[in-house]
Order: C-alpha cells, then sequence, then structure tokens
C-alpha cells in the first residue's frame, strides 16, 4: 500500500478507535465500579449494559452547546480539543503490533512527551475560560500537579532510553524480545530498582491523566467537577473522551516501557498477518490490564490532596528515581556488555 | 471576560458560594467563603433553607401530634430524637415506663446509632473521594433498616416510641436478627479497618487536620463525637444517666488529638460501643408489658419548666418544654447536637485550604434538616 | 530517616491490602436488590398508607364514625363523614377522604381506632405526576378490593 494512504487509513483507525475506546471505557469503568461495590452496574440499556454508551452519547450530543454568560467564548471552545487532539496525535507513534504502526518516528517517545503535556495547557485554559470559581481552583490545581509528577516520570524515562539507547518505541519494544523474563521490568541486570521505577512511572501516568486518586482537578466532592463544571453537552464529552484517550496512552506508554510492548511472553513471533495479529493481541492484552489496574485503584482509594502528591513527589518520586538514574548508569558503566 | 471574576483588581480575595447545592454539604448547607487563593479566610455558615418551624409546630398541637415531628430533624437518628421528646414530657407529666419498654428503647436507639454512624462513615470517606467504602457501609446499614422495619415499621423517619411505652412489642425473630446482624458487623469492622483506617491516604488526609481545641469546642458547646475527639469525655448516656443506661457496661471513647483523625476514631470505637449495649440489652431483656398500664388520655403535666437530655448519634439532644398546665406545650425549645458542632466551623477552618476545611466539615457529621428544624 | 522509610513501606503495605480487598468483592456476588424486576416483600409491619377493613360477614366497612381518627391526626389529613341509616346500629360511613400528600405515616389513627376498622396497606410504590392522585377515597378502595 502506499504510503500515503496507509496513514490515512491509520488516522482513521485512531479517530475510531480513540472514540469507541472511551465510550467502553466507560462502561468498563462503571461495570468494574459497580462489581468492586458489589452492585451490578449498568444493565438495562441492551444485554450487559452494552448499549449504554451509545444512549450516554447520544445524550450528550442532543444537549445545546451553549456558552455560559461571561466565559471566554475562544478558549471555552478550544480547551476541549486541546485535550483531545494531542492524545489522538500521540497514537500516531505507538506502535500496536511491530509493523502495525503509523509511522515509526526516531523521537517517539519525545513526542509523546511534549504532547503529554499540551493536555495540562488544555485543562488550564478549560477551567480559566469559565469565569466560575470552582473551575479556576481547578485550573490553578492542575498546574501545581503538573510540576509535581512530571520531574519523576521524565528522569524515570531517561533512565529507559539509557538502558534502550534509543527514543524509537518500536526499537524500544525490540530490545525486550525473547522470554517474559526479558521485559524490562524484570531487567534486574540493567538496574536493581526497575520494578520500582515500573511503580514510578506508572504512579506518574495516573497523576497525569488526571486520575484517582490523584482528580484533585475533578474533585466532584470539593469543586463541584473542577474544569468541567461549565461545560455542557458534547464540550463536556470531548473533554471526556480526550482524558480516557490519555490513560489509554498513558499505559501503553508503560506497556512499551517496561512490559515488553507487543511481545509475548514466549519467544515465538509468527511472520507475516498473522505475526500482527499475534502482536496486537498481547499488546492489547498488557494495555488493558493496566487500564483495569486504574479502574480499579479509582475505586478503592480517597482522593489525595495536592500537598501530599508534591510531598509525594518531592520526597519520594524524585529521590528513587534519580537514585535509579545513578544506579543504572553505574550498572552499565560497570557491565557494558549488557 | 466580566462578572464574578472581576470584581475588584486591588481585591485579595474572592469570595466563594459553597452551597446550598453542593456535593460537599449534604444537604441545603450554604457556606459563604472568604478565600485567599486555595486559603480559607473566613467562612459563614448561612442556614434557613431548610427551616420548618418544628418548635413553633411544637406549640400549636397536642404532646402526643408533635411525635412524627421528632423524627423529621435528625432523619438518620430519628429514634434519639423520638427518645428525648417522649423522655421529656414522660418527666413533665409523671409517667412510669415499663422496663421492658426502656429496654426497648434503648436497643432501637442503639441499632439507629450504628446505622447513623455507618452512613456517616460512607458520606464521610465519599467527601474524601472513595466512594467504594459508601456501597459496603450501606450493604451493613440496610441489615439494621430491616430490622428496625420489621419494629418499627418505617425505615428512616420513625415513630416508635410513645408516651409510656414503646408502639408495639418485638418478635423473637428480631431477637436472633440483631444477634446475627452483630456478629455480621463485627466481622466487617477489621475490613473497614483495613480499606479506610490504615489507608495511607486517608491517614495523610486527617491526621493533624482541622484541630479543635478543649477549650474551643468548650466555647461552642460542641457535644459528642466531636467534643470526645477534642479531649473532652461526656456523654449524656454515662453523665447524666437516663433510661436503663446504668445497667449496661460500656465505655465511652475518647481522643485527645482534637483532630478529624480523632473524631473519625471515636465514631468508629462507638459503634463497637453501641453494640456492646445491644447485646447486654437483649441478654437482660425482662418480661413484661411494653407500655404503661394507664396512660393518661389527654397530656396535661404540672405548670413548670422540664429538660430533658439524651444522647444522640451527633450529641446531646435537649428538649426543654414549658408547660402552662395544658394539653399544649407553651413553649418547645429544641437543643440540636449540629448545630453547635457547625458553629465551631467558622473559627476552626480560618487559614484551611479548601479540601481540608471539607474534611473537617465531614468530621463534624452535619445533618442539615437538625440545624435548622 | 528510620520513620521515612518505615512510613513508606507500611504505606505502601496499606495501599496493596485495599487493593487486595475491593479485588477480593469483585469477585463476589451482587447484594442489590434490582427493583423493577425483584419486588421486596413488605414486612407484616410494613407502614404504608391507611385503608378500611371490611366486616368479614357483610363486607362492609368496620367503621362507626367515631371521628377519633380525624381527632388524633397532626396534619388532619383524614376526613370522615357518616350517617344513619335504618336497620343499621350507630352510623355507617359514607365518606373516608385521606389526603396522603399531607400524612406523615405515623400510625396516631390506627392506635386510636376503638373498633379496629382501620390498618396499615402494604403499598409503598405510589407515582403520580398529579397532586389529586394523592387524595385516597378509602371506600372506593375497598370496593375495588372485594
Amino acid at each position: 500500500m502506499p504510503e500515503p494512504f496507509r496513514v490515512i487509513l491509520f488516522i482513521v483507525f485512531v479517530m475510531a478507535f480513540a472514540g469507541l475506546n472511551a465510550a467502553y471505557l466507560v462502561w468498563c469503568e462503571r461495570k468494574g465500579a459497580g462489581h468492586i461495590q458489589r452492585r451490578i452496574g449498568p444493565k438495562e440499556v441492551g444485554p450487559y449494559g452494552l448499549l449504554q454508551p451509545i444512549a450516554d452519547g447520544i445524550k450528550l450530543m442532543t444537549k445545546q452547546l451553549f456558552l455560559p454568560k461571561g466565559v471566554d467564548p475562544v478558549l471555552f471552545m478550544v480547551a476541549p480539543l486541546m485535550v483531545m487532539v494531542p492524545a489522538i496525535m500521540s497514537f500516531m507513534v505507538i506502535p500496536f503490533s511491530e509493523t502495525f504502526v503509523a509511522r515509526e518516528v526516531n523521537i517517539g517517545l519525545l513526542m509523546i512527551f511534549a504532547f503529554a503535556s499540551v493536555n495540562v495547557l488544555g485543562l488550564l485554559l478549560g477551567g480559566w475560560g469559565s469565569a466560575n470559581k470552582y473551575a479556576v481552583i481547578a485550573a490553578a490545581r492542575c498546574v501545581s500537579q503538573n510540576i509535581a509528577y512530571e520531574i519523576p516520570m521524565l528522569i524515570t524515562t531517561i533512565t529507559m532510553v539509557m538502558v534502550t539507547n534509543t527514543m524509537n518505541l518500536n526499537e524500544m519494544i525490540r530490545s525486550q524480545s525473547g522470554w517474559f523474563f526479558h521485559w524490562h521490568i524484570f531487567r534486574l541486570d540493567m538496574s536493581l530498582m526497575m520494578p520500582v521505577a515500573f511503580l514510578i512511572f506508572f504512579i506518574c501516568s495516573l497523576a497525569e491523566t488526571n486520575r484517582a486518586p490523584f482528580d484533585m482537578a475533578e474533585a466532584e466532592s470539593e469543586l463541584v467537577a473542577g474544569a468541567y463544571t461549565e461545560y455542557p453537552g458534547m464540550g463536556f464529552g470531548v473533554f471526556f473522551m480526550g482524558e480516557y484517550a490519555n490513560i489509554v496512552i498513558g499505559c501503553a506508554l508503560t506497556t512499551i516501557l517496561f512490559l515488553g510492548g507487543w511481545q509475548a511472553p514466549i519467544p515465538f513471533n509468527p511472520a507475516g498477518f498473522l505475526g500482527v495479529i499475534w502482536g496486537l493481541f498481547w499488546f492489547f492484552l498488557k494495555l488493558y490490564a493496566l487500564i483495569f489496574t486504574v479502574i480499579w485503584i479509582r475505586w478503592t482509594y480517597p482522593r489525595t490532596q495536592f500537598y501530599e502528591l508534591l510531598n509525594l513527589s518531592w520526597k519520594v518520586l524524585i529521590p528513587f528515581s534519580l537514585f535509579n538514574l545513578i544506579l543504572t548508569a553505574l550498572q552499565i558503566k560497570i557491565f557494558p556488555w549488557l | 471576560m466580566n462578572g464574578l471574576l472581576q470584581q475588584d483588581v486591588n481585591q485579595e480575595t474572592f469570595t466563594l458560594n459553597l452551597g446550598p447545592q453542593h456535593p460537599a454539604t449534604h444537604g441545603v448547607l450554604r457556606v459563604k467563603l472568604v478565600m485567599d487563593g486555595e486559603y480559607i479566610v473566613e467562612a459563614e455558615p448561612v442556614l434557613g433553607y431548610i427551616h420548618r418551624m418544628h418548635e413553633k409546630m411544637g406549640e400549636n398541637r397536642t404532646w402526643a401530634k408533635f411525635l412524627p415531628n421528632c423524627g423529621r430533624m435528625d432523619y438518620l437518628g430519628a429514634l434519639s430524637y423520638n427518645h428525648g421528646y417522649v423522655a421529656a414530657v414522660e418527666r413533665a407529666a409523671g409517667i412510669e415506663v415499663p422496663e421492658r419498654a426502656e429496654y426497648l428503647r434503648v436497643i432501637t436507639v442503639e441499632l439507629n446509632r450504628i446505622s447513623s454512624h455507618l452512613l456517616w462513615f460512607g458520606a464521610f470517606v465519599l467527601d474524601l473521594g472513595g466512594f467504594t467504602p459508601l456501597l459496603y457501609a450501606f450493604d451493613d446499614r440496610e441489615q439494621i433498616l430491616d430490622l428496625l422495619e420489621s419494629v418499627t415499621g418505617s425505615r428512616l423517619t420513625y415513630c416508635y416510641f410513645r408516651f409510656g411505652g414503646v408502639y408495639n412489642d418485638i418478635e423473637d425473630s428480631f431477637i436472633t436478627g440483631t444477634r446475627e446482624f452483630i456478629k455480621r458487623l463485627r466481622k466487617r469492622m477489621p475490613m473497614y479497618d483495613a480499606l479506610v483506617t490504615k489507608n495511607i491516604i486517608l491517614i495523610k488526609r486527617l491526621k493533624d487536620i482541622g484541630p479543635i481545641s478543649k477549650d474551643m469546642a468548650r466555647r461552642y458547646g460542641a457535644t459528642g463525637p466531636v467534643a470526645r475527639g477534642s479531649g473532652i469525655n461526656f456523654d449524656v448516656r454515662k453523665h447524666e444517666p437516663y433510661s436503663v443506661y446504668p445497667e449496661f457496661d460500656f465505655d465511652i471513647p475518647v481522643y485527645e488529638e482534637g483532630d478529624s483523625m480523632a473524631r473519625y476514631m471515636v465514631r468508629m470505637d462507638e459503634m463497637e460501643q453501641s453494640m456492646r449495649i445491644v447485646e447486654q440489652a437483649l441478654d437482660k431483656l425482662p418480661e413484661g408489658p411494653v407500655m404503661a398500664a394507664k396512660p393518661p388520655r389527654i397530656i396535661k403535666p404540672e405548670k413548670g419548666d422540664y429538660y430533658h437530655a439524651v444522647e444522640a448519634a451527633r450529641g446531646s439532644f435537649g428538649v426543654r418544654l414549658v408547660s402552662d398546665g395544658t394539653n399544649q406545650a407553651y413553649r418547645l425549645k429544641l437543643r440540636s447536637p449540629t448545630f453547635s458542632n457547625l458553629s465551631l466551623f467558622n473559627e476552626a477552618a480560618r487559614g484551611m485550604l479548601l479540601p481540608d476545611a471539607l474534611a473537617l466539615m465531614g468530621s463534624l457529621d452535619l445533618v442539615i434538616p437538625e440545624i435548622d428544624r | 530517616m528510620s520513620g521515612y522509610f518505615k512510613e513508606l513501606i507500611s504505606g505502601t503495605k496499606s495501599l496493596f491490602i485495599g487493593l487486595g480487598i475491593t479485588g477480593k468483592y469483585f469477585f463476589e456476588p451482587v447484594v442489590t436488590e434490582q427493583y423493577p424486576h425483584e419486588v421486596p416483600v413488605m414486612k407484616p409491619r410494613f407502614r404504608g398508607h391507611i385503608e378500611l377493613i371490611p366486616d368479614e360477614e357483610t363486607g362492609e366497612p368496620k367503621c362507626v364514625v367515631c371521628g377519633m381518627c380525624q381527632k388524633a391526626c397532626p396534619t388532619g389529613c383524614i376526613t370522615v363523614a357518616g350517617e344513619k341509616r335504618e336497620g343499621v346500629k350507630g352510623k355507617v360511613v359514607t365518606q373516608y377522604i385521606l389526603n396522603f400528600t399531607t400524612c406523615s405515616l405515623c400510625g396516631q389513627c390506627v392506635e386510636s381506632c376503638k373498633f379496629g376498622a382501620i390498618r396499615f396497606s402494604k403499598d409503598y410504590n405510589k407515582v403520580s405526576e398529579r397532586k389529586e392522585d394523592f387524595i385516597y377515597d378509602l371506600i372506593k378502595r375497598l370496593k375495588e378490593q372485594s
């Protein structure tokens, strides 16, 4: 297939994936929450409530899009897009399978991080443009949260770049081929603190996506709906889709960096079309296992305070990730043949 | 940008209107907050959104006709309110209550206290952002409601006590059901402990947050778990004993710290103490009638001023009656605990961050219809 | 420093214990009642709105229109009227209206009735958009039941 068509086809796939994924993650979230709380969750619309997300979507779409009094019309309308678009852009470089990737960019990792920081900007502008005090407080919280998690996350990422020598996501996955103990999370020979690094990265990606227990920007028992308070209909819907797309990206990055991406846990890789399916299967299995953990965590813990998050970041995550960085550098220096 | 955000450029603070429709205020409480960034400078509770003039209603109807009103004030601990009013009128009119009726009153009130604390527990953790404990607590609370429904006939706004006794006797299935429930709740308490109390996030949110000193609690007349969390050992059941409470062996949990965690722990411990009281009451339950042999058909207390206080789930609930010798009250004053407990919110919340102040508010266990009456 | 690590370890442990508990409940059966599909059985003492008890022989209401329930009601939601009929001892009830919008289900009417003529019904799912639907004619209701 000629290159331009392949990319366009992929964009269509990614858009459909981002939309449907968001819709059905909401369903998963509600079902998961239900069963954790010993309820059933959605069950009336369609079998097992499977049509519920579609009903919700129609409801959001039919609602009137209107500008509340006093809002900044440009910022107010642009903000949801600034959460959604970067998320879709990031999907372009994520290798779902070895050959199932829109563009194999050499600086894929860098690109994802660059776009991920736009997400915060979107929430900040949305909160600020809403002319609502709760939303402004939420916007301010968003920024302080951003400072807290980005540093340990990036330090951990630097460590991973050091051990793989590349920023190409597909290359990073290829370096984890073989048995499952070749996945980076189990490579204690590269750094003794690999599992800890995995935890740090996972916690930071929870904070990046504003998920519980770090959902201070949304905090419905304090700030009503935080930055989303004034958004009607699909404005809110797009925020929501962006948020769930960000969860997928966060979990996909964790999968790629630590859990071997599309690598199967056994050294068996069929060629051709079957290989694509095989890779997709393992990638999505790991991805959704992580997403389930995210949902599980949300329905278990109370919310943290943002100064607690700063405490956690400066007192625990940053020292540990720095220590991990130094340890990894030493191990690479002492055992260069690894 | 105009309107709310652009009040006065030189003004460093802004006013945040929390409520009357806000998820954290559990009802129609409105708090006017003057904020400096996310720090609270002034927090003024605004009341009156659900004022129904219960006191006035008590003055223009006969004593018995006021009974159903009691359950509408503190809808989570309705039986304690029933008890307070009924006991006050009995004291005024000199009505003797048979012992079995007093035991039944204690059993149902203590069960009601557990259900109230369970709901508070869930709602409090919900305020802090944890959803799941609420549903677990409701699962347990539902068992109590089923038990109480089988006795009183209603699930929330009970009207079970009468002057001179209780409405009707219990059945054996209630006794076995209650014993089973206590066994079940004892098994669940370690789960709550591991899931919520020992959780590091919750400890960080509550420890040393929202301190209320002994002195502050005294000045505002705080009672119940709020006062006991500040190191004041006061419980009407022990210190001004009424009904048959002196016959039971139970402790008053008191914590010295005065922070939100202390108030949390007081309520968690109180549930265990209430279970002990219920168990002892079921063991000792005497046979006999549940209604005084000949309660006067028309109650006309002697002229005078009467007061009776009971320990409700949220603190000391007092009823002051002034009778002019007719079949209606001349004055009925209801002292509700949460009103005093809320009064200290302004002073305690000063200088706190918004989420911490809401944690403090949750730990006060507010029931708005009781504040407004 | 040792306090720092102690808190870190105990804190992390508490988080995993929490996950363990919710994870365990995830696989346990649900406890909720699926209301419109499963209908709860009302307890024998459940206090719904009041209804008239028919006389076992005649099927007519037992009420003798003494008016005690009307007097006992705190909110005055009961209206009773009756007339004297030939061949019947006492009065016969012709009208028994319960205004359910102001009823607080306290049960004082049932207690005050010396003739055992009223009882609590087991109706609980009363829904309507119109206020008039909650003003019950209990005599009509009794006729419909029999």
